[in-house]
This record gives C-alpha cells, sequence and structure tokens, in this order.
C-alpha cells in the first residue's frame, strides 16, 4: 500500500510541477500578480509529495519490502538499517528520485530567501525550476518507476552493491547532488534574466549566493567522492579521470568560471553575456553528466545498470533543456553586450583569463571524457583516454590559472599600472620559485612535474599571506583582532578558498612524488620494511558481518622501535551477491597516511599484502575542504543578508497591499 | 591603450590560447591514447609494437599461475579465437576470475608475453567489460565470415 | 540575431548528434530474423557414430534445444555444467551442434588440411571434451565447415536455440546460459511453447 502511495505522490509532483511551470510563467508574461502567486504553493506542495514518496520508499527499504522490485535488488534483510537508507539512493531509479527531491529542496529554498526578488522575477525563476522538476519526474514515471511491483514478491533481497556499502557513500550522493542540482537555481536565474531582459549587477547580486552554496555543495561531494575511491577502492588512488568523476568535476570548473565571473558582473557589469554563457554551461554539464551516467553510453568502472530507453528520454531532455536555453540565449544576449569597460591590465582581465582557461580546462576534460565515444561513432576503432592524457592537458592549462589566481587580487578593477603591482608580486615569486626547486632537492626528487607543483603551492600561500597583511595594514591604529574582524567575509572566502587551492596542490604535488608501495607476500610473523615503517603480519582471523563473511588480518605498524598503529585490513565476501571485496585499513596522520589493503591468499597459506605509504594525502582533502569552506565565508557575506533585510519590508508592504 | 587595440589584444590572446590549447589536447591524444585490441588483433600482430594498449577477452581457466615470489601472476587472456599470455605483477582486483572477462593495460614484450600495468575488472559481478565482450564478438564474426 | 552568439547551439547540436549515435551503439541484444521461422533444414553426421547422420526433422513433433558449442569455445565451458545439469533432471532433449571443431580453433592452422583428416580430428577432439567434462546432449552433430551454424545465424559460440515440434525456432539464446537466465527465460519460454504446441 504504501509504494502505491509514494508512486500517487510522485504523480501529484508531477502535476503540481506542470502547474508550477506553465502559470507563473504566463503570469509573469501577461503581468497577472494571481497567477505569478501560483508559483510559490505549487511549488511547496510539490516539494511536499515529492518528500512524500521519497520517505515512502525509505519505509519500503527499512522494513524490507521486497515485492518493491527496487529495493529487492538492492537490500537484504541482514544488511544494516544505514545502508538500507542509503540503499534508497544505491542505484538508477532511487538516485534520480533523490535528484527529484534536490531539486524541490533547492526550489524551496528559493521561495523562502527570495522574498526580495521582483515577483515578475521570481515568477520566472520557478517557472524554469518547474520546468526542469517536469522533466525529472515524468523521466521517472516512464522509465524508472522505482515504486514497480514484483509479484510475487522475493523472499529474500539482493543487497547493495557492496562498494556503496560505505559510510562515504551515505553523504557523497546528496552532496554532490545538493551541487549539481544547485546550478537549477543559477540556470533558472539566467534563464529569466533573459526572459526579462534584465541583466544588471542586482541580477548578478542575485545569483551569487545561489551559485556559491551550490559550488560549495558540489566541491564536497566530489571530496567525499574522492576520499570513498581512496580508501574503499583498495589501492590508494585518489582520482582517477574516470567518466563518471569527470562528470561532476566539469561543472564544477565551469561553475568555478561562473562564481569569479559573477563577481566581475556585480562589481563592474561587465561579462554579461558571458556570465549568463557559463550559468547555461554549469547546468548543461550538470545534465550531461547525469545523462552520461545513466544512459551507458559511456561504460566506466561504476556505472548504473543501463537501458537505451532511459537514455533516448535524457537526451531528449537534453536537447530540450540546453536546446531551448541556448537558443534563448542567441536571441537575446546580442543585447546584452557593453558594460563597464576595463584597461588590458586590470582585475577583470585578470579573471576573464582564468575564465577562459577553465572553460577550456572544462573541454578538454569534456573531449577526452566524449573522445572514445566519437572514435567508436565514426567506426575508427576502440580506445580509451586515460589519467596520462588529462594530466597532460591539465597541469599546462592549470598553471597559468594558478598564477593568475593569485595576481589578481592585486590588481584594482577597471585598470592599473602593471610596473608597480609586479615589482610588489616579484619578492614572492621568486621566492616560490626557489622554494619549489629547493623543496623539490630536499625531498630528493627533482622533476619538472614537482618542482613546478611545489613552486605553485609556495606561490599561493606567499602571495595570499602578502594579501592578508596588505589588507590588515590598510587599517592602520586599530588592534590587529578588530582588523581581522574588519574584513568582510567576501574577501576572507576569497582568501581562504584560493590558499585551500595551494594546499590542494601541496597534497598532490608531494604524495605523487613521495608515496611507495610494495606488494608482498606474508606468513605470520613476517615483517616488510616501506618508507622506514616496519610492518609486522600478525596473521588472518575470521571476522563475519552483518551480510558478509571476512578474512581479516592484523598487522602492528612501527616506526624506528615505536609502535604507531594495529591496522586490520579485511577481505570481505558478501553473502546474498557472492561479490568480494577489499577492506583497506589505514593510519591517518597530517603528514602522511599509511595504508595497508588485503590481497588474496595463495595455496602455502600465506597472503599477499599491499602496502602503500602516502605522504600529505589528507592535504587534498583538507584543500578542498578550505576551498568548500571560503565559499561558505563568501556566501554568508552581510551584503546579501543586507539585500534580503532591505527589500523584505518593501515585499511585505506590497503583499499587503 | 585605445579600446580598438586593447579588443585586439584581448581577441588576440584569446586566439593564441585557444591555439596552445588545440595543439595541447591534440598532442596529450598522440601520445596518450589507449588503443585497444583483441587477441586475434594481437596474434596477427596488428598491435602495436612498444606501445601500451589494452586488450580484452575472458581469463583462459586454468590459466592462471602464481610465480614464487607470490606477486607475479600469469594468466591468458583469450576472445575465443586467439589466446595471449598476460604477466603482471601486482593485486588483481577483486572481481577477476577465471573464465569471466577482463581487459588489461600494458605493453607487449618480444617473446609474445603482454606485461601488464593495470588489470581490470568491472564493479559488479554480472558484467562483462564491453571490450572484453567486443573481442569475443570480432573473434565470432571474425570466425562466421572469414574461417569459411 | 548575432552569428556569434549561436555558436555555442551549433556546437551543443554537433554534440548531440554523437550522442544520439552512442546511443544506438553496443547493442546488448541482437534480434535474431529466424525467430518463429521454420529452423533451416540440415543433414549432419553424430560425433558418437560418424556413419550414422542426424536430419533436423528427426526431432519432428518434439520441442528441444540445440546448443551450439566448440571445444575450443572458453564460455562454453562456462555454461556446460547448466546443461549438464539440466540433461540429468531430463526436462528437454538437448542437441549439440558442435562448430567448426577444428577450423574454428584459433591455435590450430586448418588450412590445406584433408576433409577426412579435420573430420576424424574433429571426432577425437570433441569426444575427449565430452568425456572430460561431461556428455548433457541426446546426441552431438558436426558442423565442420560452420555451414549450419551460418544458415542459423550463428553470431557467437555458445549459442542455444529453442526450436518447437513445428521445426520452428521459438528462442535465441547468445552467450553461455547462467542458472538464473535458465530459470528465469529459457525453462518459462519451453513451457509456454509446450503449452501452446
Amino acid at each position: 500500500m504504501i509504494p502505491e502511495l509514494g508512486h500517487f505522490a510522485l504523480v501529484l509532483a508531477l502535476v503540481l510541477a506542470l502547474v508550477q511551470a506553465v502559470v507563473p510563467m504566463i503570469g509573469a508574461s501577461r503581468n497577472r500578480l494571481a497567477l505569478m502567486a501560483v508559483g510559490r504553493p505549487a511549488a511547496q506542495g510539490q516539494f511536499f509529495f515529492v518528500a512524500f514518496a521519497f520517505a515512502c520508499l525509505t519505509w519500503a527499504f527499512v522494513t524490507s519490502d521486497f515485492s518493491v522490485e527496487y529495493v529487492a535488488l538492492h537490500s537484504n534483510t541482514a544488511t544494516p538499517l544505514y545502508y538500507r537508507i542509503t540503499g534508497v539512493w544505491g542505484s538508477h531509479e532511487g538516485s534520480l528520485l533523490l535528484w527529484a527531491l534536490v531539486l524541490a529542496v533547492w526550489t524551496v529554498a528559493v521561495t523562502v530567501f527570495s522574498r526580495h526578488l521582483p515577483d515578475v522575477f521570481l515568477a520566472r525563476v520557478l517557472g524554469v525550476l518547474g520546468w526542469i522538476s517536469v522533466g525529472f519526474l515524468a523521466f521517472m514515471l516512464v522509465t524508472s518507476n522505482p515504486f514497480e511491483r514484483l509479484l510475487p514478491g522475493a523472499p529474500e533481497g539482493r543487497d547493495l552493491n557492496p562498494l556503496l556499502q560505505d559510510p562515504g557513500m551515505i553523504i557523497h550522493p546528496p552532496l554532490l547532488y545538493m551541487g549539481y542540482v544547485g546550478f537549477s537555481v543559477a540556470f533558472a536565474f539566467a534563464i529569466a534574466a533573459l526572459l526579462s531582459g534584465r541583466m544588471d549587477a542586482a541580477w548578478a547580486r542575485w545569483s551569487r549566493p545561489w551559485t556559491t552554496v551550490a559550488w560549495v555543495f558540489l566541491t564536497a561531494g566530489i571530496a567525499v567522492g574522492s576520499g570513498w575511491a581512496y580508501y574503499e577502492l583498495g589501492w590508494g588512488g585518489w582520482w582517477f579521470w574516470d567518466p563518471v568523476e569527470n562528470a561532476s568535476f566539469m561543472p564544477w570548473l565551469l561553475g568555478t568560471a561562473l562564481i569569479h565571473s559573477l563577481a566581475v558582473t556585480e562589481k563592474r557589469g561587465a561579462f554579461r553575456s558571458w556570465t549568463v554563457l557559463l550559468a547555461i554551461g554549469a547546468f548543461s554539464l550538470s545534465l550531461l553528466g547525469t545523462f552520461l551516467v545513466r544512459s551507458g553510453v559511456i561504460t566506466s568502472v561504476h556505472a548504473f545498470a543501463t537501458d537505451p530507453k532511459r537514455g533516448l528520454f535524457i537526451l531528449f531532455l537534453l536537447v530540450v533543456v540546453i536546446g531551448v536555453s541556448l537558443l534563448l540565449y542567441a536571441w537575446r544576449a546580442p543585447r546584452l553586450s557593453g558594460g563597464g569597460s576595463f584597461a588590458f591590465v586590470s582585475r577583470e582581465t585578470a579573471l576573464l583569463g582564468n575564465n577562459v582557461l577553465l572553460s577550456v580546462a572544462s573541454a578538454s576534460v569534456l573531449l577526452g571524457t566524449l573522445y572514445p565515444l566519437f572514435l567508436d561513432a565514426l567506426g575508427m576503432g576502440k580506445i580509451s583516454v586515460g589519467p596520462p592524457y588529462f594530466e597532460a592537458v591539465f597541469v599546462p592549462l592549470m598553471t597559468p590559472v594558478v598564477v593568475l589566481m593569485m595576481f589578481g587580487p592585486f590588481l584594482r578593477w577597471k585598470g592599473d599600472t602593471l610596473g608597480p603591482v609586479v615589482r610588489r608580486v616579484a619578492p614572492a615569486f621568486v621566492a616560490s620559485v626557489a622554494i619549489g626547486v629547493g623543496t623539490a632537492f630536499a625531498i630528493g626528487h627533482v622533476t619538472p612535474r614537482t618542482v613546478l607543483g611545489l613552486a605553485l603551492a609556495a606561490w599561493v600561500v606567499l602571495a595570499s599571506l602578502q594579501q592578508l597583511l596588505a589588507r590588515l595594514g590598510e587599517r592602520a591604529g586599530a588592534s590587529s583582532a578588530a582588523r581581522l574582524r574588519g574584513l568582510p567575509s567576501a574577501w576572507w572566502g576569497m582568501w581562504l578558498a584560493h590558499l585551500g587551492v595551494g594546499v590542494f596542490i601541496i597534497g598532490v604535488s608531494l604524495v605523487g612524488s613521495l608515496q611507495q608501495n610494495l606488494d608482498v607476500k606474508m606468513k605470520e610473523g613476517q615483517r616488510a620494511e616501506l618508507a622506514g615503517y616496519t610492518f609486522v603480519f600478525r596473521g588472518v582471523q575470521d571476522a563475519p558481518g552483518p551480510n558478509y563473511d571476512a578474512a581479516r588480518a592484523t598487522l602492528d605498524v612501527s616506526r624506528g622501535g615505536v609502535a604507531i598503529a594495529t591496522l586490520q585490513p579485511e577481505k570481505r565476501l558478501y553473502r546474498a551477491q557472492g561479490m568480494p571485496m577489499t577492506e583497506a585499513a589505514l593510519d591517518i596522520g597530517p603528514f602522511r597516511d599509511v595504508y595497508v589493503s588485503l590481497g588474496e591468499q595463495l595455496p602455502d597459506g600465506s597472503w599477499i599484502v599491499s602496502l602503500y605509504f602516502k605522504p600529505f594525502i589528507s592535504w587534498i582533502w583538507l584543500g578542498c575542504t578550505l576551498m568548500a569552506l571560503g565559499g561558505i565565508f563568501a556566501a554568508a557575506d552581510r551584503r546579501y543578508r543586507k539585500l534580503a533585510e532591505r527589500r523584505a519590508p518593501a515585499a511585505a508592504a506590497r503583499q499587503a497591499a | 591603450m585605445k579600446p580598438r587595440s586593447k579588443r585586439l589584444v584581448l581577441v588576440g590572446g584569446g586566439v593564441a590560447l585557444l591555439v596552445a590549447a588545440v595543439a595541447l589536447v591534440l598532442n596529450a591524444f598522440q601520445q596518450n591514447l589507449v588503443f585497444f585490441h583483441t587477441p586475434t588483433e594481437v596474434a596477427a600482430g596488428k598491435a602495436p609494437s612498444g606501445k601500451t594498449f589494452r586488450i580484452g577477452g575472458l581469463v583462459e581457466v586454468g590459466s592462471i599461475q602464481r610465480e614464487a615470489d607470490g606477486i607475479t601472476v600469469r594468466f591468458a587472456v583469450t576472445d575465443t579465437a586467439r589466446t595471449i599470455p598476460v604477466a603482471y605483477r601486482g593485486t588483481l582486483p577483486d572481481l577477476f576470475k577465471e573464465g569471466k572477462g577482463a581487459v588489461v593495460q600494458g605493453r607487449l614484450e618480444s617473446d609474445g608475453t603482454f606485461r601488464a600495468t593495470e588489470v581490470l575488472a568491472k564493479h559488479d559481478e554480472n558484467y562483462m567489460p564491453p571490450e572484453a565482450a567486443h573481442a569475443v564478438e570480432q573473434a565470432h564474426k571474425a570466425g562466421a565470415t572469414v574461417k569459411q | 540575431m548575432k552569428a556569434k552568439f549561436l555558436v555555442p547551439l551549433f556546437l551543443f547540436l554537433g554534440l548531440v548528434g554523437f550522442l544520439a549515435f552512442g546511443l544506438t551503439l553496443n547493442p546488448r541484444e541482437v534480434p535474431s530474423p529466424l525467430i518463429d521461422r521454420p529452423a533451416p533444414a540440415f543433414t549432419l553426421a553424430r560425433v558418437d557414430d560418424p556413419s550414422q547422420p542426424f536430419a533436423l526433422a528427426d526431432m519432428r513433433g518434439k520441442v528441444w534445444l540445440l546448443n551450439v558449442w566448440a571445444s575450443w569455445c572458453v564460455a562454453c565451458r562456462q555454461e556446460h555444467p547448466v546443461l549438464v545439469d539440466l540433461a540429468r533432471q531430463k526436462v528437454v532433449p538437448i542437441v549439440g551442434l558442435n562448430y567448426k571443431e577444428v577450423r574454428g580453433d584459433g591455435a590450430l592452422d586448418a588450412r590445406g588440411m584433408a576433409l577426412e583428416a579435420e573430420t576424424g580430428l574433429a571426432i577425437e577432439r570433441a569426444r575427449r571434451w565430452l568425456a572430460e567434462h561431461g556428455d548433457p546432449y541426446t546426441l552431438s552433430v558436426l558442423d565442420i565447415d560452420g555451414r549450419v551454424g551460418i544458415d542459423f545465424g550463428v553470431y557467437g559460440v555458445p549459442e542455444t536455440f529453442l526450436i518447437d515440434g513445428d521445426g520452428k525456432i521459438r528462442y535465441k539464446h547468445i552467450g553461455p546460459i547462467t542458472p538464473e537466465n535458465l530459470q528465469q527465460v529459457i525453462l518459462p519460454k519451453l513451457e509456454e511453447v509446450r503449452r501452446a504446441g
């Protein structure tokens, strides 16, 4: 009964989404307040029904209702409760439902936090979001209904893919989807602006916090996903340039460009058509990512089970959403040119340069991801594009981005003179190069990649310090605490996010240069040495879990005779699917991780053990955390709140009238 | 700088960047594309020597052998028509099994052994890597049409 | 409408073209034009006794499976236990079509081999294989040159055809049969054909 209620709630949500998509749009074009006002309750009602459907599916998982096909395929009575709950979004149908729910959450957030927006504008934003919702709900109901019954019901479920039975997978999809889908708000703002022809600094100011928050979620989601890959896939890699990873990384790159472009549009009124294009692009890439993952066009290590009918539907959706918005762009954007002029040497130019570079980087990732498909379509053979391609393209493109990123804040808006600025940053720049070369020699790993990475990281850190000191110096006289507080939150956001990039580069460079790995055959009592650490194999015991059997090895790790950790990697066999899994064990430290994973047992009773030494790897995620934190600071800037406060009474007055 | 010349510099810079990016991508493609070959193609000498490429197929039943160090593994990948011996040093993926599909990446040695640097198996046990399926399919097609 | 603002749209449309084409690639199921058509007639020598011919018409009135196999086929070894198990239950007669036993083997060079010698080698190899792995077949026939296989549109070995009492092909399974698809697809299909006939 409950699954039917959930199904019915989805149908109702679709109806409300249609109302939300059509009525406010008509109201906006005819300037009828009553029609425009329908958008808000329709959106909230839609949220209620989608959330209800989501709760129904969750209930089916919690109670192990195996008469629902989706539950029977992705859960099991022995699965722990929290993995039964996360099983809801463990595969295609449920993750679409999560997609729809997240979209509804964002839409409701818009209705709640955008009281200061003009009614016509808000009506159009909700209308655009409504159309996206119609598309996804229809997609779900037509091709991928999660409430499909399995009659007679299965006595036992097949269990969730063991790879997904991991704490990281509990939060990774929701975070990622909050990011992906969050760009729909920036997209809706851009389309609404194109429709109304109003695309000024105010529009950019409304858009910015939404875009930034979506970007924060996406950053966090990607970081958690990469952390999951690091410890769950069992060989210590943290990024694979896998099509599914690329699908989330492309919108991130374009979203990063969008955030910066919005800054210019808000402050200087420039780049307006470019900003709109980026807003359309970031969301389009999110949709494209969904298409790539769902359609099976690109086979990837973690592509879900695929179905050509679904692929066709998403492609259709893609064509409608992106095609229509690009057509609208081609029609309206020519009126947007102009805006604040700026000199060649100015902050605008630096930001434009980075924008273009990020877009090109995004395009090169797209090309690398789709190239095998192109060749296959043209009958030119099967190929794969691996990490070497992406690294060969990405590093040269990102190097100028990082240099410019720290150079830009020293430049003034509108125009500046190059000489004094160069003289200001020259010491930091020269010192960075020296640090890069010096450190590379100190760690005994002198390769161009290492030197470049370390120099860039040093440049980011030194220039960040210099920027901080410069800003503090502006308010001479006040106490240092007051000076720190006096800096606007948005400035801290930029500073932290940029610093995060530096920290990230430190992690990537050092782990890339200094990591060590050893595969050894070990028997009880045997020892192995790696990077100054001693590993003693203490044997293997059975360690059954709720829904798996496991062999658990115990290794004592010590360094110079001092015990450091006892690690217990496992080799699991998940019963329902008969699927083996490697569960690595880590000792995480601020400057290095020690990582052990258990291979197979050999006929003579010994085990293959993989040992890894990963210096500075946690800095990768520390850097991502700083970037996300920077985004939060930026979005929390007072001027957005002021904007809301100032407009709120006006809106209230209007409603009362 | 005059607006006109400023525009020229910006456009010129943009074009230069684009050209550089295209050159970068083409160069990276040139050097880093990993082509895929079926065991039959490898046996026929169609695979590049001294270059990394991939072979897909089934891991021949009974072919997995470990050397004394326990780490080096030898096995054979077949598309049911031809079989290529593979040597690999390292841990095998969880889903690597005899009779199942696998894709290996590496180089062909002069003795005809394929020295793999990477062994890929899929995350789903029911799912054969498409490249492996492709190889088997190709072999059958060839068998049905060429070897009449 | 200025042309340069249309550039993103055209780029996107080009991309869509490729994606649409990509969707049509890699079909997991290959539809057979032979379904519900009379199976191509053949008469071939039996593996157990080459002097005795077996003809398709001999099975008239029975619902049966034709399983295409060869000793060089790795995937056949994978499905073989399933067939042996099925044969033990005596649910349905299974006829084996030994497909290009010698010339299909990539490891052998059959060119220039006399047909008689090839047949002799094929029989020896097929018998040894059946002795080693078990023989689920009511009987097996030799398709030395693969002509019958081609008539049946054999795409890859193993393949299995479900043939009804009128000699019509009712279902075709490509690739190794697993216990799951035996239970979920082939046996229900068999029931259906029996009821209809």
